[in-house]
């Protein structure tokens, strides 16, 4: 008999993110029957309710049966199911990405940040002198961040866009002969392919970042940060609704209060200590990286919510019948945050020679 | 499945990748019955852009329409709208002096076809859409049971403004609002006027700013 230690250190690396991954979709197949099952009972009990109230009209009953029961349970679990299905299309996602290797992984990544721009874009109203800036972004610099992050040439692409990408906007733009606001528009086009490409091209630049002694084991990284910043996330959610601070940007988020993010932030640390066996981390250095990464991905949101004020969108998520307000971007936002500053403390930090 | 129809496919496919394409039913269900979509007019893909909207059922028996010079000048043209789009041709200048410019609508109508029209007759770039022809009066009184629904399509000037050629990706939305009807005793200007509001208070955002709460 092999114990179990022994078992998975005779894995190769493969071998042991697969196992993670069935982890993964074994504790999210567990939530879900766990929900369905919750769902089943409460129909129940609501049914039994109903058996117990002998009084009542028929007329009554059948209001209660299908009309106001569901709907007053349905808020919180309509909102679990929703961030079920979420965290399953996450979670396929990653898996997609691992497996296709490191094409499939910029492909996937590539199409999501291209999702994501043209939200952002429509959201920022652009004039009509900024087509051609608009067509930089989208069609040459946004494939090639992503073709430079699959061939691993990590030294361009952390400059590309800020370097490159910011000087040649502003020359396209100022060549369309349109001085109107002329640098708030390209601030615009500038700042959303940094969040909306750049940061979110760090996700698939850590599957492909290779550590000494860590080779072909980035989806751990990734599973790492994705991990340490749902549970900050999560943790920040529910500190807020118990909390019930003032809020420190009540005209931006009505819940976003500096104690629910240290509360938020320090449970993602935490949850980084504890899963530092399946990063190249020490405990210590676990922690910290998760600190930066979480405490960044939830400014991240802070930031789209503002920004989603300023587009005049009152609602987060895709409930507004506004143009452009789909979604996508507030799911995102938090990883386009998070991953590029995690993704340079590690390189940083490790003084990677890429 | 034909070339015509891979075509179709390909070119909603291309529109919702661009522009999302989102259809909004707000005043009403799709359904597989006779109607005429009306729309403000801002650009050229403006038509595509309501094909892509509809379910894939629905393409097939809505119709545009077409100005007959410009649109068989070359063969692809011609090809294109019609059979990919299976459009109804018009003439923009009339050979003769009786000839009703409105018959080839008429005759789709009487098939059971739905319409696709654009009233103001021209694109428009200021925002607001200009006073609309008279031809959706003449078509609402020759066909009281057609439903007549209007729609807003917003945000596609963005997408391709006059001039470019590549299009930037640029979420847009069509929206469907609650049919109107021709009442009894409306004559034309005021039937007209009612119809242009019907489809400015399509737009979004008209109706969020009175009963959005967050």
């Amino acid at each position: 008999m092999m114990n179990p230690i022994q078992w998975l250190k005779s894995l190769d690396s493969s071998g042991q993110v697969a196992l993670l991954f069935i982890i993964l979709f074994g504790a999210l197949m567990l939530l879900s029957l766990t929900s369905f099952v919750l769902q089943l009972r409460a129909r129940h009990r609501g049914l039994s309710q109903d058996d117990d109230r002998p009084g009542e009209t028929d007329s009554h009953l059948d209001s209660t049966l299908w009309g106001d029961a569901p709907l007053t349970l349905a808020p919180r679990r309509r909102g679990l199911r929703h961030e079920l299905g979420f965290l399953w299309g996450g979670a396929s996602l990653f898996w997609a990405a691992w497996v296709s290797g490191p094409l499939g992984a910029t492909l996937l990544f590539g199409v999501l940040s291209f999702l994501a721009l043209r939200e952002f874009i429509t959201l920022m109203h652009t004039r009509r002198a900024d087509h051609r800036g608009l067509i930089l972004a989208f069609f040459v610099i946004l494939p090639l961040q992503y073709t430079l992050t699959g061939l691993r040439q990590f030294d361009l692409f952390s400059v590309l866009i800020p370097v490159y990408a910011f000087l040649a906007i502003p020359v396209v733009s100022a060549l369309a002969d349109d001085p109107a606001r002329f640098l708030e528009r390209n601030a615009k086009i500038q700042w959303g392919i940094m969040v909306c490409v750049y940061g979110l091209s760090h996700a698939p630049a850590l599957l492909l970042l290779d550590f000494p002694g860590f080779r072909g084991r980035g989806a751990f990284l990734l599973f790492f940060l994705v991990m340490v910043v749902s549970c900050g996330q999560l943790a920040q959610l529910v500190a807020s609704r118990r909390l019930r601070r003032r809020p420190v940007a009540r005209r931006i988020s009505r819940s976003f209060s500096m104690r629910a993010w240290w509360i938020g932030t320090l449970t993602a640390a935490l949850v980084g200590a504890l899963l530092y066996w399946i990063t190249p981390f020490k405990v210590g250095q676990a922690l910290v990286m998760a600190f930066i990464a979480a405490g960044a991905g939830s400014f991240g949101t802070l930031v789209m919510k503002a920004l989603k004020r300023d587009a005049g969108v009152r609602y987060w998520g895709n409930r507004s019948s506004i143009t452009g307000a789909v979604g996508l971007l507030d799911r995102i936002a938090v990883l386009c945050f998070a991953a590029p500053v995690f993704f340079h403390s590690v390189r940083w930090y490790f003084k990677l020679a890429l | 499945m034909s070339l015509a129809s891979t075509a179709g496919l390909a070119l909603s496919s291309l529109a919702r990748l661009i522009t999302g394409a989102q259809g909004h039913w707000k005043g009403c269900p799709p359904m597989a019955e006779q109607r005429i979509y009306f729309a403000n007019h801002q650009s050229h893909f403006d038509w595509v852009l309501i094909w892509a909207a509809l379910p894939r059922e629905l393409r097939a028996q809505t119709r545009p329409i077409a100005a007959r010079d410009y649109w068989t000048s070359s063969p692809l043209k011609g090809w294109l709208t019609r059979a990919v789009f299976n459009a109804i041709y018009v003439s923009r200048t009339r050979s003769s002096p009786d000839e009703d410019p409105l018959e080839p609508l008429v005759e789709a109508l009487r098939n059971g076809d739905s319409l696709v029209i654009f009233p103001e007759g021209t694109r428009s770039i200021k925002g607001e859409p200009q006073a609309f022809k008279a031809g959706l009066y003449h078509l609402a009184e020759q066909f009281p049971e057609v439903r007549l629904i209007p729609t807003w399509i917003d945000n596609v000037q963005r997408v391709m403004p006059k001039g470019e050629i590549v299009p930037v990706p640029i979420l847009c939305t069509v929206t469907f609002g609650a049919p109107i009807q021709l009442k009894a005793d409306e004559d034309k200007r005021a039937f007209l006027e009612r119809a242009r509001a019907a489809v400015l208070a399509c737009r979004p955002g008209a109706a969020e700013v009175s009963t959005a709460a967050p």
